[in-house]
């Protein structure tokens, strides 16, 4: 289970009140990784495509922020794993807004 | 005629004020979709109910919100405004070329005999047209792709698609205006464009005859005489009076002929309504004064209208999506302002009065009238 955090705008969004819980979300050879969850999460929540990542390219849009683990995982690959603790549902994986933007 | 609906998008959320026919108490609802941007929220013409508003931000981009109900609940339909086939280069500010990229939708224009069909505005300019109510956008890529596309520049506002006219009466013909390309008219229903922009006259721009290039703020048309066209261009009021074929300035006496919105009085299709702004960068009204102009003569003469309205130290602006009237008889006029204000006229502009006065910068302003 993959626990994901998401912005005030996007639970409004979506619906949803406190963080959202995906379950069996694997990525490519079973790895989680900042695609598979994405990928996961706008399945579960059509209305948020486009809303953090090109609908087309994929790539983040640029005041959207990856945080987990207190680390800044923006620039890493879409396709790298994500650390153990995310992938154990033990820390969330962050989504937020930059502090510019708004 | 139950009453009247405004709708008014702002820079950080909508809101729909409502009254009775007689205008004059209102119920301000909102903010819906508060801390993001509603470049514009309209209803459509044959069902009042729907509504439609363009959603953005800078951090999650763009959204399209519909109502069924009157604005009283809303939900996300589509927002993959893509570019159809090669997306090709327009002018950036310095002159080099710049692919086009999608930032926003800037307008959404109903159609007048289906509620589930609707075209949209875009910067990148672009337009796109969805039959099912939104939830799919289909670019109609002749415009973007006019021969004279790659020579088109940014204004101050980006490369907006901000005006869209369908004809009252003649099938296929839809009017656009473009910052800074200039007006454009399709007889058969998008497929192919015709710049529209003889008679215009830019100091801005090297060659004042050119094809493009002019920098047009908002043009109206009145339903009962689709051929006659009103302009507010960055300078300039202009009238056409064939469809956009030829165009003369018609400023007469106005204080600056720089401003963005233009109306055209509900039941007079000769009356017609501007804010003039001091100038290209003083975007604030002449003396501190708020006056809307009105002319009863098509342009050229011109009164200012003041009862109502601050007559010192005012320094808003109303921009250009932000004036409308409604079908009421009398006719109501409204505008809203940079300052968050709206205000509004149930006697033809006679008078002013606001219906609310501390809204965030107000983007778009749109009435209905309810059965």
């Amino acid at each position: 289970m993959i626990r994901v955090l998401l912005p005030a705008h996007l639970k409004n969004l979506a619906h949803v009140t406190g963080e959202v819980r995906l379950e069996g979300v694997t990525g490519p050879a079973g790895a989680v990784t900042q695609r598979s969850v994405l990928d996961a999460l706008e399945a579960r929540y059509p209305m948020l495509l486009g809303t953090i990542r090109d609908r087309h390219s994929g790539k983040r849009r640029a005041f959207v922020r990856f945080y987990a683990c207190e680390e800044d995982l923006s620039n890493e690959s879409p396709d790298a794993p994500l650390p153990e603790e995310v992938v154990a549902g033990k820390e969330p994986f962050i989504v937020l807004g930059a502090m510019a933007g708004g | 005629m139950t009453g009247v609906r405004v709708l008014v998008g702002t820079r950080k959320g909508a809101f729909v004020l409502t009254s009775d026919g007689g205008r004059g108490d209102w119920t301000v609802e909102g903010p819906h979709f508060g801390g993001w941007e509603i470049y514009h929220l309209t209803g459509s013409p044959v069902d009042p109910n729907r509504l439609y508003a363009s959603q953005s931000g800078g951090w999650f981009g763009q959204l399209i919100q519909r109502s069924d109900d009157g604005g009283k609940s809303w939900n996300p339909v589509g927002n993959d405004f893509a570019y159809a086939g090669e997306v090709g280069e327009h002018l950036w500010f310095d002159g080099t070329p710049r692919p086009w990229e999608f930032k926003r939708v800037w307008h959404l224009e109903p159609s007048r005999d289906d509620p589930d069909t609707v075209y949209a505005g875009a910067e990148d300019a672009a337009l796109y047209l969805s039959t099912d109510g939104g939830l799919k956008w289909t670019e109609l890529t002749a415009l973007r792709t006019h021969p004279t596309g790659p020579s088109w520049q940014p204004g101050a506002g980006g490369l907006c698609l901000h005006t869209i006219i369908l004809d009252p009466t003649r099938p296929g013909r839809i009017y656009t205006a473009i910052s800074a390309a200039g007006a454009f008219r399709s007889d058969d229903g998008g497929d192919s464009w015709l710049p529209i922009n003889k008679g215009l006259r830019s100091g801005e721009i090297p060659d004042q005859d050119a094809e493009v290039g002019h920098c047009v703020h908002h043009i109206t048309q009145h339903p009962s005489r689709p051929d006659t066209l009103f302009m507010q261009k960055h300078w300039d009021v202009m009238r056409s009076d064939d469809a956009g074929a030829n165009w003369r300035e018609v400023s007469g006496n106005l204080p600056s002929d720089f401003g963005f919105p233009i109306a055209v009085h509900p039941h007079e299709p000769e009356t017609i309504f501007v804010v003039p702004i001091k100038s290209d960068s003083e975007h604030y009204p002449p003396e501190g004064k708020l006056r809307v102009y009105r002319s009863r003569t098509g342009g050229d003469e011109w009164e200012p209208l003041t009862k109502g309205l601050p007559q010192s130290d005012c320094y808003v602006n109303v921009l250009r999506d932000a004036m409308a009237v409604d079908m009421l008889d009398p006719g109501g006029i409204y505008f809203g302002t940079t300052g968050g204000q709206v205000y509004h006229s149930a006697d033809g502009g006679d008078s002013w009065a606001s219906i609310v006065r501390d809204l965030p910068p107000v983007l778009s302003v749109e009435a209905q009238v309810l059965p």
